[in-house]
């Protein structure tokens, strides 16, 4: 029997892929993500893990090394954050172009200037574009579940894509939480062994990433973009086979005593929880709040977003990242843009909050959910409201 | 490549565009790059093999009596052969003409 288990969430990633009898390891360690890292090349040095740990001297080098792996056939894990992800980012692009699967670790990190080591979502939103699949989790078990599910998911062969699966850093990363961890006979029978169809093999000559004129550029994007788009179908049926044999049941949007709440909040990631308290408290005081968080953040969820909040006349989004100069948070905006063609749809409503580490406790969630209320009923001439900024 | 490129529909692209047919640049025509075209004199031709030496595209072919031409589906008219030889045997002409 599988027992529950006190760990840092950082280190249970490591343990979930030692599980899943990773091959190739290539990282560079970064605040909030090395101990991950840090555990990983423990693991392999120790012999409890038979995997090339490849100490790589930047991240750039570190997403370059996995895409060689991938394309040899082995299964892929690196780890990252903030500044080291934006250093992977042109590497990014090359890895789900040429349908590399490899699973990431994103401890989410503010990005630079001022230097911040501390939470945010800064980094994720500048890779929305990468073409990888990316989840955002809330907890140490989802963390752990999810990062054997990328495995799966992402060496499927109707997918053969990266995934990124985003944890809070510090705040998820560095907490110590209960786990249940899978049996390894569990794992064996829940993730196949990985088997690319073209590896690179000197008996069978390949280029890859070769260039493209624009006679063929266009048809090799809208091949990825259907392959990615796609992917969604694979990541449920996952995802169901996952709550079939572990009992934990996961869902693209994520709904909190939502189905008959009059305003709705939308978060991602661990602030989810703090939200959840926030919202048992209103519920309590017979307020109709609740809330709406989005685990599935490539490919965009859609037609369950819509469904999530389609009978709401209130949503506040908040966002932890800001698009400066324009909308305001990225998730906001997509919200929105997910929304607008909706005959039936909730006002939105966007704040940015909880910037490089900065906190939001359940009250200022509160907070929050009333000015929000506010705003959608006399309107404001601001896009969108930085929470809690001293003025 | 079973098709040529402008035939290919996204459908038929293989993972991740890759390419597994070794060697297949060479179906790559270069030649409609070109503005100019070399124009090899045999008169005053010397054999030395300075053409083919220097043209970057290794487009340059010597025949059965041992005089140097282009191959024109990839010479790109980049006038190095003409530069180089010393003997005066090859001028660039304008593909206009």
């Amino acid at each position: 029997m599988a027992k529950r288990v006190g760990i840092e969430v950082s280190l249970a990633i490591g343990e979930v892929v030692r599980l899943a009898n990773a091959d190739v390891i290539a990282a560079y360690p970064i605040t909030p993500q090395t101990h991950i890292v840090e555990h990983l090349a423990e693991l392999v040095a120790n012999g409890e893990l038979d995997a090339e740990y490849i100490p790589v001297e930047s991240e750039h080098s570190a997403m370059s090394a996995c895409l060689g792996s991938s394309a040899v056939g082995a299964r892929t894990f690196t780890a990252t954050a903030g500044q080291g992800l934006e250093l992977m980012h042109e590497v990014l692009y090359v890895a789900s172009a040429m349908r590399l699967p490899m699973v990431m670790a994103v401890a989410n990190r503010a990005l630079s200037a001022p230097l911040s080591v501390w939470g945010d979502q800064s980094d994720v939103m500048a890779v929305r574009d990468t073409g990888w699949i990316q989840l955002f989790v809330e907890n140490g078990q989802e963390t752990v579940d999810s990062v054997l599910c990328a495995f799966r998911i992402g060496e499927d062969p109707r997918v053969l894509l990266p995934i990124m699966v985003h944890l809070d850093g510090f705040y998820l990363s560095h907490m110590i939480e209960p786990v249940v961890f899978p049996e390894q006979s569990q794992v064996d029978k829940f993730l196949p062994p990985f088997k690319y169809p073209l590896p690179l093999h000197p008996d069978r000559p390949l280029t890859m990433g070769a260039f493209a004129m624009p006679i063929i550029y266009s048809e090799a994007k809208k091949a990825q973009e259907v392959n990615l788009e796609a992917a969604k179908e694979v990541v449920l049926e996952c995802w169901g086979e996952f709550g079939k044999l572990f009992g934990r049941n996961y869902s693209p949007v994520e709904r909190y005593r939502s189905d008959d709440a009059r305003v709705l909040l939308l978060t991602l990631g661990g602030f989810s929880e703090t939200a959840m308290t926030a919202v048992d408290k209103m519920r309590g005081e017979g307020r109709s709040v609740g809330l709406v968080r989005l685990r599935l953040w490539r490919p965009f969820p859609f037609a369950e977003l819509r469904q999530a909040v389609k009978n709401a006349e209130v949503l506040i989004v908040l966002d932890r990242a800001i698009s400066f100069g324009g909308p305001g948070g990225p998730v906001c905006s997509e919200v929105k843009a997910a929304l607008y063609g909706e005959e039936k749809r909730p006002k939105v409503i966007g704040f940015v909050g909880g910037l490089g580490g900065r906190d939001i406790t359940p009250a200022e969630f509160e907070e929050i959910v009333n000015k929000g209320i506010e705003i959608s009923e006399k309107g404001s001439d601001k896009e969108f409201e930085i929470y809690g900024v001293r003025e | 490549m079973t098709k040529p490129e402008g035939e290919l529909t996204w459908k038929d692209l293989e993972l991740g565009a890759i390419v597994t047919e070794p060697g297949n640049a060479s179906q790559y025509k270069t030649g409609d790059w070109r503005s100019g075209r070399p124009l090899f004199d045999s008169g005053k031709c010397i054999k030395c093999g300075l053409c083919y030496i220097f043209c970057p595209e290794g487009c340059i072919e010597q025949n059965a009596e041992g005089y140097f031409d282009a191959n024109l589906f990839y010479c790109k008219g980049c006038g190095i052969c003409a530069r180089e030889c010393w003997a005066g045997a090859i001028n660039m002409v304008p593909e206009e003409q």
